[in-house]
């Protein structure tokens, strides 16, 4: 499915949008970090938990659960809030 | 070039040997490479432009590998290598993180504070303590990281490492962790909160080394918990001698003794004894310097009056000196956080130091006579001066 990625992880994908495999959230996350290594760790945590700053969005519609099942014609957002100066 | 870092060996480099400075600040990093003479310098950054950069530092065994302690401000921390002094950086493949528990109740690093090469005889080897509290190990050069030892999850250090309520602004830390140059089995750590431990038999037990330290009025002071120290370091010349700045005044430990002397109360009284960092002379184990800062009322967290200056010993605590000449007299309200202030193995031995306004600043006569050599950096977080190992 497509995956837009948000520019403060541009530095792994080297564009806006990638290409990545999964049933779920957590699937397309692990394919992602097989693609480019590292980046999974940048969104979720050691816990499992997504970071503070980062939401997901499928088709449209922000979602919080990792296991939120994913259609391979899908679109998933991933978007970085910004806080702070 | 082969390369080494400063504190951590004590041998005096070739008179033509040049100075590198690793530059950590809350918005990039920077290299700035010195001429022979310590005089002019050429910045080499930004690195990492808008990550929180905790530190920086060098491999002393193979005067090659960098390591930097990274985190943007909105994603999860990690830490880069480059071994063609950053021309190329890559990210380690397992950064530090801590034991995943199911019952959602784990902790989560928020970034590495500190990084500390392994000993010399352990190649690839490093140390890196993280906020909050955890101690990290690679045995491959960064690449790969793994919880060190059992503090992060052993009952008791939990409880002395409190939660991030008890911790400083910025979370509650590990830091100074320090090997015996002469025993790869001896090593030190420090916790702001949570004291100063020491293992002998590689990290397997730790025991608290909290004779002689002072705590905040009003404190239980046999409670770890409560015990702030800010820095550590160990006397290349003399490793069974240590100094301490801590929350609560400036310490001398002289081992096998496990008491920490105070030295800090023949500081000035209108200056104080509060500080950051801690900084000691490659060959001579009775020279230290400190950074006096504001710790009173509400900790203001500058320099004392407005009036930054150096202070230094040469009789292992007795008496301190003001060190002040060339840096502003008056209206600089900045200071110098804890690893930002190191020393280089010149003789005379240049000091450096970057402030939290940004500007970095030497003496290339061990504090006699200040400079600034760059201004309007980013916070600086951290310092370290590298020298080429041979001439």
């Amino acid at each position: 499915m497509k995956v837009l990625i948000p520019s403060a992880l541009r530095s792994y994908t080297e564009q806006g949008e990638a290409e990545a495999r999964g049933a779920t959230i957590a699937d397309v996350l692990v394919d992602l970090d097989r693609l480019y290594p590292g980046i999974r760790f940048r969104m979720i945590d050691e816990q499992e938990k997504i970071r503070p700053h980062i939401r997901f969005f499928v088709d449209g519609e922000q979602v919080r659960d990792l296991a939120h099942p994913l259609s391979a014609t899908g679109e998933l957002i991933i978007v970085q809030a910004l806080s702070g100066g | 070039m082969a390369l080494s870092s400063g504190n951590q060996v004590a041998q005096k480099p070739g008179a033509d040997a040049q100075v590198l400075l690793l530059v950590a600040t809350r918005k990039g990093a920077w290299l700035y490479h010195g001429d022979v003479a310590r005089k002019t310098w050429r910045a080499d950054g930004p690195h990492f432009l808008g990550q929180i950069i905790s530190h920086m530092l060098l491999d002393p065994r193979d005067g090659r590998t960098l390591l930097a302690a990274a985190k943007t401000g909105h994603l999860g921390p990690t830490i880069f290598r480059s071994t063609d002094f950053g021309r190329s950086w890559k990210e380690a493949a397992q950064p530090p993180a801590f034991s995943t528990v199911s019952d959602g109740k784990g902790r989560t690093v928020d970034h590495t504070f500190w990084l500390a090469p392994g000993h010399a005889d352990e190649a690839d080897v490093w140390y890196a303590g993280t906020s909050p509290q955890g101690l990290f190990r690679s045995t491959d050069g960064g690449v790969t990281w793994a919880p060190f030892s059992s503090i992060n999850d052993d009952p008791q250090y939990r409880k002395w490492m409190g939660s991030a309520q008890d911790g400083t602004p910025d979370g509650p830390k590990v830091h100074s962790i320090i090997v015996d140059p002469r025993d790869t089995q001896h090593m030190y750590f420090a916790m702001s909160g949570g004291g100063v431990h020491e293992t002998v038999d590689a990290g397997r037990t730790f025991t608290p080394i909290m004779k002689g330290l002072d705590v905040v009025e009003g404190f239980d002071r046999s409670d770890y918990t409560f015990h702030d120290p800010h820095c550590i370091r160990l006397c290349p010349s003399n490793p069974d001698r240590l100094y301490q700045q801590n929350h609560c005044g400036i310490y001398r430990l002289d081992r096998p003794s496990d008491e920490w002397v105070n030295i800090g109360k023949s500081m000035p009284k209108e200056v104080g004894d509060i500080g950051f960092p801690m900084v000691v002379h490659p060959r001579d184990a009775n020279t230290a310097w400190v950074f006096p800062m504001d710790g009173t009322r509400v900790w203001p967290r500058t320099s004392p009056g407005g009036k930054p200056a150096a202070y230094v010993t040469r009789d292992a605590g007795q008496s301190w000196q003001r060190l002040d000449a060339g840096m502003p007299k008056d209206q600089a309200w900045w200071t110098v956080k804890r690893q930002a202030m190191t020393a280089d193995r010149h003789d005379p031995v240049g000091l450096y130091f970057g402030t939290t306004s940004g500007e970095l600043w030497m003496s290339g006569n061990e504090g006699a006579q200040w400079t600034c050599i760059a201004r309007h950096l980013p916070e600086i977080y951290a310092v370290e001066a590298v020298v080429a190992a041979s001439a």
